[in-house]
């Protein structure tokens, strides 16, 4: 629909992001190793965008977007976020009382509706938590606000009485939203919002949250493995492989023309829901390394068909091939994927 | 279907309901399909659509306290002569246990929970190809373990596992998922089934280990031509898979017919619908999708008549009092709705 | 985009009940368990006021009324309502020269119900002569279960050994489910170094047979100490031996809940540690942890049985089923007055009692299970 305002300063601005578990053997839980599961993160959400973080399962990509809401602690690199005041922070380092004044304007909705709202506290004690917590109005105005928030998510106020036990997946799902937006974020976190729930609820869940984004001017990091999700709601979308991020582009423009060989091959790899479109041909072969121990060079090499030597031995860097289009790979704009 | 091969499985109005202490779920409430030798029948549902409980029923593995309560599930066995009905079998007798396996092998969702973590993937392989003999060897001669370990890792190498050798003495959780469900297919192969029954067997892998399982079974089918049941939930592997599909919801068929009729002449409401909904590769990005309206049923809540009438666009005043049955709608089409005959199911 | 839901009453019960009730909902369907709920309840009630329930005063001797056997209550004569007990003839033995009492059926002795009796108090607030049943005579005596070998009341005395012997059990069970929540709590939750010496203390515990620990501790206690100190020891003794069981399932419970989405999102709203732990987490498996303690009574009840039975635990004057059980040590008292075995089937039943109320509890503690 809309661009993302252009040239304005970025609402999140990611740079070098780390997070290492270490890997203990023996009765002493001596360190023998790391496992690299975010290894070199860079990318920056402008606000009211939608940025699509898509990857298989172990990319990193989940440990990516809980370093952002400091779920996790990272192991380095910065991660800016321009608050509400207009001040630039870098919440990798910030305390965690110094996030609490922050944790109002970041917020996550979760892939599971049935493990994320609390099973024992009404709809009103679970979306209105995040208001009672941080000290926002009175009983009485935290009521009226819950009741907004669940008439905004298309459930009706009658139900904040009710408990999570009486609503299907789809319904808890519009609960999840509400909580996270009580506190009218600015950023949300959505970590696969749509893939547990069933394929006519997605997408109501879908337009919800673009309705949602266009009414409250919110900003997404979409976290997903299903790429025609991604391509649907994502401005621009961000590929990582084994830790490592691969290609940031629009959204048009990766789909268009990839310019890494494993979105290309991500991108074959989607069954059509088309009997007459086959999907057969460029089948990935081989597995995902294990991010305790990568390949050399570019991760990538030993499963791309067009790996040269170079590949083997030199790590490639992200680098821009066109404005705004990122890829970490030796042979982009040289060979088509 | 128009063919005029007889049927390897005939399913007819099959019933299978659970007793709750709530209440009487009907998770299957008079199911029909066919499924012809060395075709390729792709079952899509939502969560709930009976699809699973169906294949249960088929392999007389539904658990208390669920119980098939009505209907038949002819098969064809391979000795010829005339077809036994499944649910008329004792779920723990001798034929069922021959079929079981022997004849109609399953691939189910989670390898890692079929394969015991006790015994090497090969061990358990050997096994079955032991306790199945007489399907590999005329004389029906008990194969040695040497032979059957052979014949495993060339059902490893088939389904593209490399360095079988080695891989047949791996423990399941050695394996990666994709290796895993590829082993699970071998063992499935192991007593040359007629029937496969695949049960969302790519909803556990990722995307591109997906493509490579769908590509294998593609394969696999052509060589062997065998009969598959794929089930899922999602339409773009049914696309690519299935060439005759059947559309359920809450226990009933709404729709079914060959796989390019399905998607590009639907008939059904729902079928309508629910292709409508799913985001596609190629469609217009950031737009409100077109939706099925409200929520599916709660199993203890099903709407009387047709099951979609509540959230159905074309709703009319017959459908909520009496259930469509299944008839012709189109030359190699069948479906369930008022809006293209009026035929009903009694009771 | 208005999701309805269809609105039936039934449904609408559901939807707003809490978790409480649900469990109630479940447990209430478990025949069984509610039958042994009910028993319980009415133990308890002999726990408040035993004396309410006894004929007469639990000490009160007589040497000449030894061995006096079971007087069955009877509630009808004459075809009307007049309850009575049959009353007791001795007889000198001509060899032995020992008293020898049979009930003879003919002579009937009439008893009240609710009627005063001896003057006792409440809970030590206030005095009453009320009881449940008393011979209509006041100079009477009845032995309901018998007497034995000082000639006191059985019956009265077992009144007495319930409030003992369940307040243990009870008393015992909160103080080692206190400690075994905080304690494995902290194991959980802070994890670290905490967490590794809280578990070498528990399997330390666990290592020791539970017998010479108990034996140890109680020769410990002071010879000169009052029955209600000794009580009070062996309580916490029962307790400090006891909370290891309940300090790992809490610890797993935590471990767990640390993990889950709810308790995530809890701390990203802003929620402080105490309130995710007392809000979010401790909730969670109440449930279970009242579950596992009334499993665990039991098991308190049958430790302190022992004790005392081996005359290690609470001491004579104070009467408790294990102090009881201990007339009954003699084969020869045994063949003579079997009903002084009556507080082993007391034990039994409670401790029945309570194992099918905590299976069924346990059974209904996750309504979310299923």
């Amino acid at each position: 629909m809309s661009a993302p305002p252009a040239m304005s300063e970025p609402l999140l601005d990611v740079r070098g992001l780390q997070k290492f578990f270490p890997i203990t053997k023996g009765f002493l839980q001596r360190t023998v190793g790391h496992v690299r599961a975010v290894d070199g993160v860079d990318f920056t959400v402008n606000e009211g965008e939608t940025l699509g973080l898509v990857g298989e399962s172990g990319c990193g990509k989940t440990t990516a977007s809980r370093c952002i809401l400091r779920a996790v602690d990272p192991t380095g690199g910065e991660i800016l976020y321009r608050t509400r005041a207009g001040k630039v922070v870098d919440l990798a380092t910030l305390s965690s009382s110094e996030l609490l004044p922050l944790r109002t304007e970041i917020q996550m909705i979760f892939q599971d509706p049935f493990g994320s709202l609390n099973p024992r506290m009404t709809l009103l004690d679970n979306v209105g938590e995040p208001l009672l917590v941080n000290g926002i109005g009175n009983r009485r105005e935290r009521t009226d606000r819950v009741a907004e928030l669940l008439r905004l998510v298309g459930l009706r106020p009658e139900f904040m009485h009710r408990f999570p036990h009486a609503f299907s997946g789809g319904q808890r799902q519009r609960i999840a939203i509400a909580r996270a937006l009580a506190t009218n974020p600015r950023l949300v976190v959505a970590d696969e919002p749509v893939s547990a729930l069933d394929v006519s609820i997605q997408a109501q869940v879908l337009n919800l949250l673009l309705e949602l984004q266009s009414r409250l001017k919110l900003t997404f990091l979409f976290v997903a493995h299903d790429l025609s999700v991604v391509r649907h709601i994502s401005d621009r979308i961000a590929v990582m492989y084994v830790g490592q991020l691969v290609e940031l582009a629009p959204t048009a423009e990766i789909f268009g023309q990839p310019q890494h060989p494993y979105t290309a091959a991500l991108m074959r790899a989607v069954p059509v829901a088309d009997p007459r479109v086959r999907t057969a041909d460029g089948i990935l072969g081989g597995e995902v390394p294990s991010p305790a121990a990568p390949p050399s060079g570019c991760y990538f090499h030993p499963r791309c068909r067009h790996a040269v030597a170079r590949c083997r031995v030199e790590a490639p860097e992200l680098r821009e091939i066109a404005p705004g289009h990122f890829t970490r790979c030796h042979l982009a704009g040289e060979v088509t994927f | 279907m128009t063919s005029d091969q007889t049927p390897l499985l005939s399913v007819r109005d099959l019933k299978v309901s659970f007793t709750l202490d709530e209440g009487l779920v009907r998770a299957v409430d008079g199911t029909s399909f066919d499924v012809m030798p060395g075709q390729v029948l792709g079952v899509v549902g939502e969560s709930g659509c009976g699809k699973s409980v169906t294949m249960r029923a088929i392999l007389q593995l539904v658990e208390r306290p669920g119980r098939i309560t009505g209907g038949e599930i002819r098969f064809r066995r391979r000795d010829g002569g005339e077809p036994v009905d499944l649910a008329r079998l004792s779920p723990r007798g001798a034929e069922m246990r021959d079929i079981r396996g022997g004849e109609i092998a399953l691939i189910p969702q989670e390898p890692m929970a079929a394969f015991s973590p006790v015994h090497t993937v090969g061990d358990q392989i050997v096994e079955a190809i032991q306790l199945h003999s007489h399907r590999w060897e005329a004389g029906g001669r008990k194969l040695s373990r040497r032979d059957a370990r052979d014949i495993t890792v060339g059902l490893f190498r088939d389904v593209g596992i490399s360095m079988p050798e080695q891989r047949v003495d791996a423990f399941s959780w050695q394996l990666s998922g994709g290796l895993r469900q590829r082993a699970m297919i071998a063992m499935a192969l192991s007593c040359k089934p007629s029937l496969l029954i695949a049960d969302e067997p790519t909803t556990a892998i990722d995307v591109t280990t997906q493509a490579q399982v769908l590509a294998l079974l593609r394969d696999l089918q052509a060589k062997y031509n065998t009969a598959i049941i794929f089930i899922t939930h999602d339409l773009g592997v049914i696309a690519q898979m299935a060439s005759y599909v059947v559309v359920m919801y809450l226990g009933r068929v709404m729709e079914e017919g060959p796989v390019d009729e399905i998607f590009h002449a639907p008939k059904h409401p729902y079928t309508k619908a629910l292709l409508r909904s799913i985001p596609s590769l190629y469609g217009e990005t950031r737009v409100a999708l077109p939706v099925i309206s409200g929520a599916l049923p709660h199993p203890f809540n099903r709407p009387p008549g047709c099951p979609f009438h509540p959230r159905c666009p074309d709703v009319m005043e017959r459908c909520s009092a009496a259930v469509p049955s299944l008839q012709p709608v189109a030359p190699n089409q069948l479906a369930s709705c008022f809006l293209y005959h009026d035929q009903a199911d009694a009771g | 985009m208005t999701t309805a839901i269809a609105g039936k009453e039934a449904e609408d019960r559901v939807a707003v009940a809490s978790n409480w009730r649900l469990v109630w909902w479940r447990f209430r369907r478990h025949h069984l368990a509610m039958a042994s709920a009910g028993l319980l309840i009415f133990l308890y009630l002999i726990v408040l006021v035993p004396d309410f329930f006894s004929t007469q005063n639990p000490e009160q001797t007589d040497a000449r009324q030894a061995f006096i056997p079971v007087q069955m209550v009877h509630l009808f004569d004459d075809g009307g309502v007049s309850p009575w007990v049959p009353a007791i003839v001795g007889k000198r033995h001509p060899v032995t020269l020992r008293m020898e009492w049979t009930v003879d059926p003919k002579k009937k002795v009439r008893v009240r119900f609710f009627a005063p009796g001896y003057s006792y108090r409440v809970l030590g607030m206030f005095e009453t002569n009320l009881h449940l049943v008393v011979p209509a005579d006041p100079s009477m005596r009845i032995f309901l279960l018998g007497s034995d070998r000082l000639g006191r009341d059985q019956w009265s005395r077992i009144m007495h050994g319930t409030q003992t012997s369940m307040t243990v059990g009870l008393v015992a069970v909160i103080l080692s489910v206190v400690l075994g929540v905080v304690l494995g709590g902290l194991s959980g939750y802070v994890g670290g170094k905490t967490d590794q010496v809280i578990q070498r203390v528990i399997e330390l515990l666990q290592s020791v047979p539970t017998i010479p620990i108990w034996l140890a501790l109680s020769a410990a206690l002071p010879r000169d100490w009052t029955p209600t100190q000794v009580f009070f020891a062996i309580t916490v003794i029962l307790s400090l031996v006891g909370w290891t069981t309940l300090g790992r399932e809490v610890r797993g419970r935590f471990l767990a809940l640390r993990e889950e989405d709810f308790v995530l999102a809890a701390r990203l709203a802003g929620c402080s540690r105490m309130r995710i732990i007392l809000r979010h987490m401790v909730p969670t498996f109440t449930s279970h942890i009242i579950a596992t303690s009334s499993l665990a009574i039991p098991v308190m009840i049958i430790n302190e049985t022992s004790l005392s039975f081996l005359g290690l635990g609470i001491r004579p004057p104070a009467i408790s089923w294990g102090v009881l059980l201990q007339e009954a040590q003699n084969i020869q008292t045994l063949a003579l007055a079997p009903w002084l075995l009556t507080p082993g089937l007391v034990v039994i039943v409670s401790v029945l009692a309570f194992n099918l109320v905590g299976d069924g509890l346990r059974d209904a503690a996750d309504p979310y299970s299923n």
